[in-house]
C-alpha cells in the first residue's frame, strides 16, 4: 500500500488583480478557483457554490466585463485583471438598477441564485443596453433559479434597462 | 388564562389528535371586504436588500475562527456489510483531526436507528465515515485514503423489481409494506355495474430537490452549549433530533436558521452531518462544518419516491361512480412512505373508492417530502385517469369534474368545509385559458404537422395551519417594533408576510416591524412545511400585536389623559379626536419602557376540514416527428382564502408550476441497476428546468378570505402551485396527440414512442 502523500505541486503563489474597484492580493496554490479564492480569501460571499463544476451559474462574476463561472475560473488566471461580484454593484449606498429591480419584481425567493443572476443581467445590460425579452433569456439560461424566479428575472431584467435609458 | 385543548391537526394528508396550549381568546376575524391597508396588499420582500447585495448570509457562508471541516465517506456500493475500517493513512495525511466510523463513533440515534454509521449500508452514498480536517480540500484528500473492507451483498434498486419476489429482500419482512387502505362505498360492485371502466397503470419518476444551498450545518460548542447553525426549514426539529442522537437537555441545544437557500420539504430535521458536526466539534472543541457537495446532495439527501400507481374508473349515467387506486412507492430505506392516494380520497365526490397505497423498501437513497409529497404523483395519476374516463364516454373532462366538484363536504370524513371555491377557480381558469376551443381530438399547431392542445387538472391540499405557535411583539421606546417567532424564511416570503401581519394588527408601517425568525431561543413555531407556515403563524402574530396594541393604548391614556376607548393606533401613531401623536412621543418620558405583546394559535375548528383548492390548465404544443413537447401557456387558480402578499404570493404559484413543469417533462433519476449508483447526480445530467423551459404563467387568485378557519383568513399556497400542473400538461399531451403517456417525465423519446405507436 503506497504511503499516505499529500498532493504536492508548485507551491503557492500570488496573484495581484482588481476586486470591485481595489487592487488585491492573494496567496493561493495555483489549483484555487477564482471562487475559492474570493469565498475563502478574500471573504466575499456573495457568489455561491452550489455545483463547483460549471453547471449552475451562481458563482457566475464578471471578469474584464464578461460573465464568468467563478468556480471554473483559476484564481491565477485572474491576475492583472479586474473582478467584480455582487458586492461591488452598490454604489455610496445606493443600490444598481438591476438590484432595484430585482427587488420590486421580486426577481428571488430564497435568493441563493440571486447574485449570479443579477451578474449575468449587468453584463448583459453592458454590452445590450437595449435587450428584448430573448437576450435576458440567452444571457441567464446558464443561472439555475430552482425556487422558478425565471418570469420574475426577465422581467426585472427588462424594467432595468428601461430605467436606466 | 392558560388552558389546554385537544386538537386535530393535519400534516401532509395526515391527520392526527394532539394537546395544544392556549392563552388567549381569539381575535374577531377580519371580515371579508374589510378595509385592511398592509395585509392584501403586495409588499417587497423585507430581506430584499440584504439578497440583492450579497450580504444575506447563509448557512454556507459561515466561518468561525478555527473552524475545522467535516466530510462524509460514503458507500461505493448498493448494500454491504462494512467489516473493517482503517483510517490510519487518512489520520497520516497532514491536516487531518479525526475520522468517525462505525467501530469508534459515539452512539448517535438518528431516525430510529442507534448509529449514524450502520453495520449494513443499504445505497451507494450511505455514510461509512467522517473525516474532520483543516480544510475541506485535506478532508476530500483523506476520505480516499480511508480503507474499508466490504462484504458485498445483494441488492435492488429498481422500484418495479423490488415488488418482485424473485428480487433480494432487503428486509427480513419483504421489501413490501402495505401502509395505507381507504375504502367509502363499495368500489367493486360499482366497477362491476358501470357503464365504462378505464384500467390503467401510470408511472412516475423520482425527483430529486436539488435546493441550491445543500444540506448543511455548522456546530459551536461554548462550555456545555451547543449552537447550531443549519440550512433548515425547522430549527425547533433540528433541536429535537440533535437531543436525541447527542442525549444532552433541549435547553443547552439552539438552533439558528438565518437565510436559507431552499428546502422544498427535504430539510425538516436533523441530518447525520448535523450530528457529526456536533460530534467532532465537541470531541476537538473548536467549531466544525460539515456541508454536502451537489453529488452527495443528489445520493443522500432525499427525494420524490417513484411510483406505480394502478387506477380503475368507472362511470355510471354519465358520473364517475367509482375509483380504486392502488399505488407502490420506493421509499428507499424510509420508514414512511408519502401516500400518492391522497387526491383519490378527498379531491371529488365520488361515492365508492378504494384506496392502498404500499412502502416498497429498495437500495435507493431515502424519499424527503417534497413539496406536496404524495398528492403531485397521485395526482397525475388520478387526473390523467379522469381525462381517460371522459374521452372514453365522450364528456368534456372539465364538465366530468364540475360535476363532482361543488360538494361542500369532505368526502371522507363527512364534515363541512370551511371554505371550498374550486367551482370558481374552474370558471376563472376556462375563461382565461379559452377552454371553448378544446376539441376531443386536438388542434392543429402553429406550423404544418404540430399539434396542439388543453388540458387541465384540479388539486386539493390541506394548507390550514395548526397549533403551537406563538409570537411575541416588542415596541421599542421610538414607536418601531420586533416580531419574534421560532419560524423560518425558506424563500417563500415569510419574513415578509410576518412583518404586514404585525404591522397591520398594531397600527404601524411594514418598514417600521423588525421581524426575527429561525432561532429555538424565540417562541415555537411549526416546521415550514406543508402549506401550514401562513395559517399557523399569522394568528398568532396578529394576537400577539394586538396585545402590544392594547398595551400601548394603556399607556397611551394615562400620558394623553383621554379614555382608553377613545384611541385608536394609525400609521405609527395614536389618534384621538383631534390629535395625532407619534408612538415614540408618548413612550419618550417613560425610558426604556417596553410593550411586550404575546399571541398564541388557536385550535382550529373541530367541526370543520380546512383545505386549499385551484386549478391549472395547460396549452402545449407537440411535435410528432421529434416528440418535442412545448408549453405554451399554464393559467393557474387557486383558492387559499386570503392572499397576504400578492407580489410574492405571484412567485410562488410561478415558482410551483416551474418545479412541476420540470416533473412532467425533464426531472427524472436514473440509477444503474447492476452497480446502484445514481448516474446524473448533478445539475448537467439531472435536467432541473432553466430559464428557457418557462412558458406563458397566468396567475389568478379567488382571493376570498376563509374567515371560519382563523382570525387571518388566510392559508397556506407552498404546495398548492406544484399539484396539478404535471397532470394538466399530460392531459394536455394527450388531447394534441391523441394518444396518452401514462409515464412521467414525458421526454422526447417516449413521445415519440407514442406518437408511433
Amino acid at each position: 500500500m503506497p504511503p499516505a502523500t499529500r498532493w504536492k505541486g508548485p507551491s503557492p503563489v500570488d496573484v495581484s488583480f482588481e476586486v470591485n474597484g481595489h487592487r488585491r492580493t492573494v496567496h493561493v496554490p495555483p489549483h484555487r478557483t477564482l471562487l475559492d479564492a474570493l469565498r475563502e480569501d478574500l471573504g466575499l460571499m456573495g457568489a455561491k457554490k452550489v455545483c463547483d463544476e460549471g453547471t449552475c451559474g451562481a458563482c457566475t462574476v464578471i471578469v474584464d466585463g464578461r460573465p464568468v463561472y467563478s468556480c471554473m475560473t483559476l484564481a491565477v488566471a485572474t491576475e492583472g485583471r479586474s473582478v467584480e461580484t455582487v458586492e461591488g454593484l452598490a454604489r455610496d449606498g445606493s443600490l444598481h438598477a438591476v438590484q432595484d429591480a430585482f427587488i420590486a419584481h421580486d426577481a428571488f425567493q430564497c435568493g441563493f441564485c440571486t447574485p449570479g443572476q443579477i451578474m449575468s443581467v449587468v453584463a448583459l445590460l453592458r454590452a445590450t443596453p437595449s435587450p428584448g425579452a430573448d437576450d435576458v433569456r440567452r444571457a441567464v439560461s446558464g443561472n439555475l433559479c430552482r425556487c422558478g424566479a425565471y418570469p420574475r428575472i426577465v422581467e426585472a431584467a427588462l424594467a432595468a434597462a428601461k430605467r436606466a435609458k | 388564562m392558560t388552558r389546554v385543548v385537544r386538537t386535530r391537526v393535519e400534516f401532509e394528508g395526515s391527520v392526527s389528535e394532539e394537546l395544544a396550549l392556549v392563552q388567549d381568546d381569539d381575535a374577531a376575524p377580519w371580515a371579508e371586504g374589510e378595509a385592511l391597508g398592509i395585509v392584501g396588499h403586495p409588499h417587497r420582500r423585507i430581506e430584499g436588500v440584504a439578497k440583492v447585495t450579497g450580504r444575506a448570509r447563509y448557512t454556507h457562508d459561515l466561518r468561525f475562527p478555527g473552524m475545522l471541516h467535516a466530510r462524509m465517506l460514503r458507500s461505493p456500493y448498493a448494500r454491504a456489510r462494512v467489516r473493517r475500517v482503517d483510517p490510519s493513512r487518512a489520520l497520516a495525511l497532514p491536516g487531518v483531526r479525526r475520522v468517525l466510523h462505525r467501530f469508534n463513533a459515539p452512539k448517535a440515534a438518528f431516525r430510529g436507528e442507534e448509529t449514524i454509521f450502520r453495520e449494513e449500508v443499504r445505497f451507494v452514498g450511505d455514510e461509512v465515515a467522517a473525516v474532520c480536517a483543516e480544510t475541506e480540500e485535506i478532508a476530500n484528500e483523506a476520505l480516499g485514503l480511508i480503507s474499508v473492507d466490504y462484504e458485498v451483498l445483494p441488492h435492488v434498486v429498481d422500484l418495479e423489481e423490488a415488488i418482485d419476489d424473485a428480487s433480494p429482500r432487503i428486509d427480513d419482512k419483504g421489501n413490501v409494506h402495505e401502509a395505507d387502505t381507504y375504502s367509502r362505498g363499495d368500489a367493486k360492485r360499482a366497477l362491476r355495474e358501470a357503464d365504462a371502466v378505464v384500467e390503467a397503470t401510470y408511472r412516475t419518476p423520482t425527483q430529486m430537490h436539488n435546493s441550491l444551498e445543500t444540506h448543511g450545518a455548522v456546530a459551536v460548542w461554548d462550555g456545555d452549549q451547543l449552537t447550531v447553525h443549519e440550512s433548515t426549514q425547522h430549527v425547533f426539529g433540528v433541536r429535537q433530533g440533535l437531543q436525541a442522537a447527542l442525549r444532552i437537555p433541549l435547553s443547552r441545544i439552539r438552533v439558528v436558521c438565518d437565510h436559507m437557500g431552499g428546502g422544498f420539504g427535504s430539510k425538516g430535521g436533523v441530518g447525520k452531518y448535523t450530528i457529526v458536526a456536533a460530534i467532532f466539534a465537541r470531541e476537538l472543541g473548536t467549531p466544525v462544518r460539515c456541508v454536502l457537495d451537489r453529488h452527495e446532495e443528489n445520493l443522500a439527501a432525499g427525494n420524490r419516491s417513484a411510483t406505480v400507481q394502478k387506477v380503475r374508473i368507472a362511470a355510471k349515467d354519465g358520473r364517475m361512480s367509482a375509483i380504486a387506486h392502488e399505488a407502490w412507492s420506493n421509499a428507499g430505506q424510509a420508514r414512511w412512505v408519502a401516500d400518492p392516494t391522497g387526491p383519490t380520497k378527498t379531491l371529488y365526490d365520488v361515492p365508492n373508492v378504494l384506496a392502498r397505497s404500499h412502502r416498497v423498501l429498495a437500495n435507493t437513497g431515502s424519499l424527503a417530502a417534497f413539496r406536496a409529497p404524495g398528492y403531485v404523483e397521485g395526482t397525475f395519476a388520478l387526473e390523467s385517469a379522469i381525462d381517460e374516463l371522459a374521452d372514453r364516454i365522450g364528456a368534456d373532462p372539465l364538465a366530468l369534474r364540475r360535476q363532482h366538484a361543488a360538494a361542500d363536504r369532505d368526502a371522507a370524513s363527512g364534515l363541512r368545509y370551511s371554505l371550498k371555491r374550486l367551482v370558481d377557480c374552474y370558471d376563472i381558469g376556462a375563461k382565461e385559458i379559452g377552454w371553448p376551443r378544446r376539441k376531443p381530438k386536438g388542434l392543429r399547431g402553429s406550423a404544418p404537422g404540430l399539434r396542439r392542445g388543453l388540458g387541465m387538472a384540479s388539486q386539493i391540499w390541506s394548507g390550514g395551519g395548526t397549533p403551537p405557535a406563538y409570537a411575541t411583539v416588542h415596541i421599542n421606546p421610538d414607536g418601531t417594533a420586533v416580531v419574534r417567532i421560532g419560524t423560518q424564511d425558506i424563500g417563500t416570503g415569510t419574513r415578509t408576510i410576518v412583518a404586514q401581519v404585525c404591522a397591520e394588527a398594531l397600527g404601524i408601517d411594514v418598514g417600521d416591524v423588525r421581524v426575527e425568525i429561525g432561532d429555538t431561543d424565540s417562541p415555537y413555531a411549526p416546521i415550514s412545511a406543508g402549506s401550514l407556515t401562513v395559517a399557523s403563524i399569522a394568528p398568532a402574530i396578529r394576537l400577539a400585536a394586538l396585545d402590544a396594541r392594547a398595551q400601548l393604548l394603556d399607556v397611551a391614556s394615562g400620558v394623553l389623559e383621554v379614555g382608553k376607548g377613545e384611541l385608536r393606533v394609525e400609521r405609527g401613531h395614536v389618534v384621538s379626536a383631534g390629535a395625532r401623536t407619534p408612538i415614540a412621543d408618548i413612550l419618550k418620558d417613560l425610558q426604556n419602557y417596553t410593550v411586550i405583546g404575546k399571541g398564541s394559535r388557536l385550535p382550529n375548528p373541530e367541526d370543520l376540514v380546512l383545505k386549499t383548492f385551484g386549478a391549472h390548465f395547460a396549452e402545449v404544443e407537440v411535435d410528432p416527428a421529434t416528440g418535442r413537447v412545448v408549453v405554451e401557456r399554464i393559467v393557474a387558480v387557486h383558492d387559499i382564502g386570503r392572499v397576504v402578499n400578492p407580489l410574492t404570493a405571484r412567485s410562488q404559484v410561478e415558482g410551483g408550476v416551474i418545479q412541476a413543469i420540470g416533473y412532467a417533462l425533464s426531472e427524472e433519476r436514473s440509477v444503474d441497476r447492476a452497480t446502484g449508483r445514481v448516474l446524473n447526480a448533478d445539475l448537467e445530467d439531472y435536467k432541473v428546468p432553466t430559464v428557457k423551459d418557462v412558458p406563458r404563467i397566468v396567475v389568478r387568485f379567488v382571493d376570498v378570505p376563509d374567515t371560519a378557519a382563523n382570525s387571518t383568513g388566510a392559508k397556506g399556497l407552498g404546495e398548492p402551485p406544484i399539484i396539478p400542473t404535471a397532470a394538466a400538461i399530460a392531459n394536455a399531451v394527450a388531447n394534441a396527440l391523441g394518444v396518452r403517456i401514462r409515464t412521467l417525465p414525458l421526454t422526447p423519446g417516449r413521445v415519440l414512442e407514442a406518437a408511433r405507436a
